[in-house]
């Protein structure tokens, strides 16, 4: 299949693996990360990315205690299908 | 070229296999809790340095216990407090591994408190990280011993008072106080600027640690929000405006660009020179025979006391061994401990054909008195028809009983003259064996050998035993 | 002269390093100092390492740490010591660490004294630290078997998985008698359960924790089987003069070379009395004790405490014969004088 390169950064947070603990929204420098209003099936607001303007800096990275909650693709992520979304 | 994605670092498990819970994806730490963002450094710094497959984790007593949930490494869980210790243990017998120590404040800084300050101070190449939450989180939000001053807990209901509980330990400073430590830094996890930091600190103790270097330790101010019953993002605010103030960060000790790298070295023998090594190699293949002698001193049961310094327990010892020279079956029992401090000692021997039963004497068939004493406390215990040697020179008493046979030696005196007192104890020895005819002359001199350590002693004591073997042979009852 | 005149503690030692073990680690009590004080010199000159920690629980602790990793490793101590190693032994056990503990018994309770008691027997036998676990205990009576049973008490504890005791007192531990020692053995076995810092061994995880309530039932089944499987192989005893003994004394240890030389007196008075003398505490020779019940009239148990190894030999003999017992404490070891004395008595009560 065919590569695609990340035209600008970007950032998941995989809903069933946050713990709504707010740290990463409050890291952000840009704040382009909020609390989503549903609740997660563990019963935690988790955190979402507005969809615009993230930087690819990694702060919320490092500042969020859980170890697959966030994912940060930078610049020129080389990726197949529908990894980034 | 730096990653272009920051996700989940390899050394974390991929899933949580080890967790009894069904999710095996989200770690079993409270929303907020510092623990994860440490392991996520943590596992991040074994990715890069690619020290994952070399790694054992030691998990210790606290939220932590379950760190083996989680690193892809060797896990060895330990008991409360004592992970320096085990990893001392672990990494003393695998030196190339990468031996983690992971402790909580409760865990390092009450229970563990031996434990961490030996390990640094013996300078174990390990990493310790010690995550400072200022609370009991396991246990529900009991005081620690980093608790600051009125901080409430659940066992400070009305807040920590130093009058009744002392003061926050300080860990940091007081590690770095030790000579051998080669890094200790205090960080904390509130910002970015300081997370940022906290991760370069806990990726140079772990550096320090493949490059051989030694004892680093990196203390984590770190939120505990459930034990602080705070919402996450305030309990980072309370590290950063109460929290530091207490706990001042920054570099406390760094020596690592000073020392140098050391590696134990390997050492592989043979068999020969293992027994050589520890000394179970006997000095002499030869056979001594056994004498004649009169029935009644088969057997005997010795007893030889004097003063500390008089070489009680070698002249025992040196007639245990002429007895294993000439295949008797021996024992020699010293007293030991604060008795022979006091300055008396003594020991039992037993020389015998047959298996040695108790090698205690308490009914001596013969006694070798070389003080007053000695003499006063075991004349009375002599079996009947036994023999007591006594050295005259050193007791101006003498023997009380007449039913049994005596030797009195001037052992002291004939030392001096041979021009050194030490051998008085020699002098007695072979003065019993010239008496009795219980050994050889030869088998005597043959024990020096091991008895005496310093060689250029090794002719006078010879002389000792020829000039003791003639005044016992010479009062030899016909 | 094929053998060396030695101390036992020094014969520990050596018995040690022979079996392969080349890592110690100790804290000094008499009187099992010359344990740590032989380690000192011989582990490192055979590329071992001997290393003196703050205490005895960080002692256990590191001991903890090796076995973990699969080498043979040792420590030693007495009573007092012994108590604090309790917590580890029970991770130990726990956990099925493979380690050797030498515990040289003193007077107690308390810092008691110096002298050889063997008062350590429930604590040590019995299990000591918390949980559902036993360690085989060996209870050397000379300074030979000091160095052999050290030997045999590596093997059990790979064989088994289980931290095992050598119990001696500081008779044993001090005196000295002539021992023959063997070839080393160098061929410590990789483990398959062990971690030892590599890609291959990284799976594995030592730890004594099992959340799950019929989890850890099965865990403690587990080693309950274990020590069923100890008691069926394990049994080690010494026996005199049983095959036609009226009467039974039973002792272990330095106690047990006393007995020898009671009923030899015994017997050359008429009386018959015989001699077992357990090697393994634990396991404990009750089969032999049950038989023996069967045609013995009386059993002694002498001890050098308030009696503690009589309880075992009681539970064995469930009531069919009466069990007495003579203990001394302090220190004191009883003589032969003493012993052929209450035997004596033992017989003419009968009569
Ligand atoms: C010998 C012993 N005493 C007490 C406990 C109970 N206990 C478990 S965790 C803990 C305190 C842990 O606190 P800390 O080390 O600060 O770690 P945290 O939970 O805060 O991460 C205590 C006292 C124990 N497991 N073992
Ligand atoms: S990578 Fe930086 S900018 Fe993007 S969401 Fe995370 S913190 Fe915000
Ligand atoms: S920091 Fe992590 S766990 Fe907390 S809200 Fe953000 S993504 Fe969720
Ligand atoms: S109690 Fe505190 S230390 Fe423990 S997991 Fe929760 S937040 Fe972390």
């Amino acid at each position: 299949m065919q590569k695609k390169k990340l035209e600008k950064p970007f950032v998941k947070v995989v809903p069933e693996l946050c713990k709504g603990c707010g740290i990463c929204i409050e890291a952000c420098p840009p704040e382009v990360l909020k609390f989503h209003d549903k609740f997660n099936t563990k019963g935690y607001h988790f955190a979402y990315y507005l969809g615009d303007d993230c930087r690819g800096c990694g702060v919320c990275f490092y500042a969020c205690p859980e170890p697959e909650a966030i994912i940060v693709y930078k610049k020129g992520y080389e990726y197949e299908g529908e990894e980034v979304a | 070229m730096a990653s272009k994605v920051l996700q989940k670092p390899a050394s974390f498990y991929d899933t949580y296999e080890r967790n009894p819970s069904t999710d095996k994806k989200m770690p079993h730490y409270c929303p907020g809790c510092g623990h994860g963002n440490v392991h996520k450094f943590i596992a991040e710094a074994l990715d890069n340095y690619e020290l994952a497959d070399r790694t054992i984790f030691i998990s210790p007593v606290g939220c932590s216990v379950f760190g083996y949930y989680y690193f892809d490494t060797g896990n060895i869980q330990a008991a409360h407090g004592r992970a320096p210790a085990v990893a001392t243990g672990i990494k003393r017998a695998h030196p190339h591994s990468i031996v983690i120590s992971y402790q909580g404040d409760g865990d390092l800084a009450a229970i563990g408190t031996a434990e961490i300050l030996h390990a640094a101070n013996r300078g174990e190449n390990i990493t310790v990280f010690f995550i400072n939450n200022a609370i009991y989180g396991m246990t529900g939000g009991q005081m620690a011993p980093t608790t600051l001053e009125t901080q409430k807990t659940t066992t400070t209901p009305t807040g920590r008072n130093a009058r009744n509980e002392g003061y926050p330990v300080k860990v940091a400073e007081l590690i770095s106080q030790l000579e051998a430590p080669v890094y200790v830094e205090r960080v904390a996890l509130f910002d970015n600027k300081h997370r940022s930091r906290a991760r370069m600190a806990v990726r140079k103790a772990i550096k320090n640690q493949a490059d051989h270097l030694g004892f680093s330790l990196v203390e984590i101010l770190s939120p505990c929000p459930s034990g602080w019953k705070m919402d996450p993002v305030d309990s980072l605010h309370w590290i950063k405006d109460v929290m530091m103030n207490q706990f001042p960060l920054g570099v406390y000790k760094d020596n690592t660009k000073e020392v140098e790298p050391y590696e134990a070295p390997k050492m592989q023998l043979s068999d020969e020179e293992i027994k050589q090594a520890i000394e179970i190699i006997p000095d002499t293949e030869k056979e001594f025979k056994k004498t004649e002698y009169a029935e009644r001193y088969a057997n005997p049961e010795i007893k030889v006391a004097g003063f500390g310094g008089q070489g009680v327990l070698l002249l025992g010892a040196a007639l245990a061994q002429a007895g294993l020279l000439e295949n008797y079956n021996v024992s020699w029992l010293p007293s030991y401990g604060p008795e022979m401090r006091g300055g008396t000692a003594n020991c039992h021997v037993n020389v015998r054909n047959i298996p040695v039963g108790s090698p205690v004497v308490n009914d001596p068939t013969v006694l070798i008195a070389l003080n007053r004493p000695s003499l006063e406390k075991f004349e009375p215990v002599v079996v009947k028809n036994g023999l007591i040697i006594y050295d005259t020179s050193l007791i101006d008493i003498e023997v009380q009983r007449d039913d049994v046979e005596v030797l009195a030696i001037p052992a002291t005196e004939m030392a001096d003259k041979l021009g050194n007192t030490r051998t008085a104890n020699m002098i007695a020895m072979a003065a019993f064996a010239g008496y009795t005819g219980i050994f050889n002359r030869e088998t005597l001199k043959e024990t020096l050998k091991t008895a005496i350590k310093r060689k250029k002693l090794l002719a006078i004591n010879e002389k000792a035993v020829d000039e003791g073997y003639e005044f016992g042979k010479s009062k030899r009852p016909s | 002269m094929s053998k060396l005149l030695m101390k036992g503690n020094d014969a520990i030692v050596r018995g040690a390093i022979l079996a392969g073990c080349r890592i110690y680690f100790g804290y000094p009590i008499t009187p099992a100092s010359e344990i740590a004080e032989s380690a000192a010199r011989y582990m490192p000159r055979v590329g071992g390492t001997f290393l003196q920690a703050e205490s005895e629980i960080a002692s256990i602790n590191m001991v903890y740490g090796a076995a973990g990793g699969g080498v043979r490793v040792m420590t030693a101590s007495s009573g007092p010591g012994i108590s604090l190693k309790q917590e580890g032994i029970s991770y130990a056990a726990g956990s099925e660490l493979p380690c050797v503990i030498v515990d040289i018994m003193r007077g107690g309770p308390g810092l008691g004294n110096i002298a050889p008691e063997q008062s350590d027997y429930n604590q040590v036998v019995k299990g000591g630290g918390h949980g559902n676990f036993k360690c085989p205990v060996l209870a050397p009576n000379s300074v030979q078997e000091m160095s052999d049973l050290t030997q045999l008490a590596f093997e059990i504890a790979e064989k088994y998985r289980t931290p095992v005791y050598v119990l001696a007192d500081g008779y044993t531990g001090q005196m000295m008698e002539a021992v023959e020692f063997g070839e080393p053995f160098t061929n410590v076995p990789k483990q398959d359960w062990a971690v030892y810092g590599d890609a291959e061994s990284k799976h594995n995880l030592i730890s004594s924790i099992y959340l799950d309530p019929e989890e850890l039932e099965e865990h403690n089944r587990k080693l309950q089987q274990k020590y069923e499987n100890i008691k069926q192989n394990e049994v080690r005893v010494e026996e005199f003069m049983l095959d036609d003994a009226e009467y039974v004394v039973v002792g272990y240890g330095i106690v047990s070379r006393v007995l020898k030389t009671t009923v030899e007196r015994l017997r050359s008075q008429g009386l018959k009395f015989g001699l077992l003398r357990p090697i393994t505490l634990f396991p404990f020779p009750e089969k032999r004790i049950i038989e023996l019940a069967k045609m013995a009239k009386k059993f002694l148990a002498v001890e050098m405490s308030n009696g503690q190894m009589v309880e075992d030999i009681r539970l064995a003999v469930n009531g069919s014969r009466p069990v007495e017992f003579y203990g001394r404490m302090g220190g004191v070891v009883p003589t032969a004088a003493e012993l052929v004395e209450r035997c004596q008595n033992l017989v003419k009560k009968e009569n």
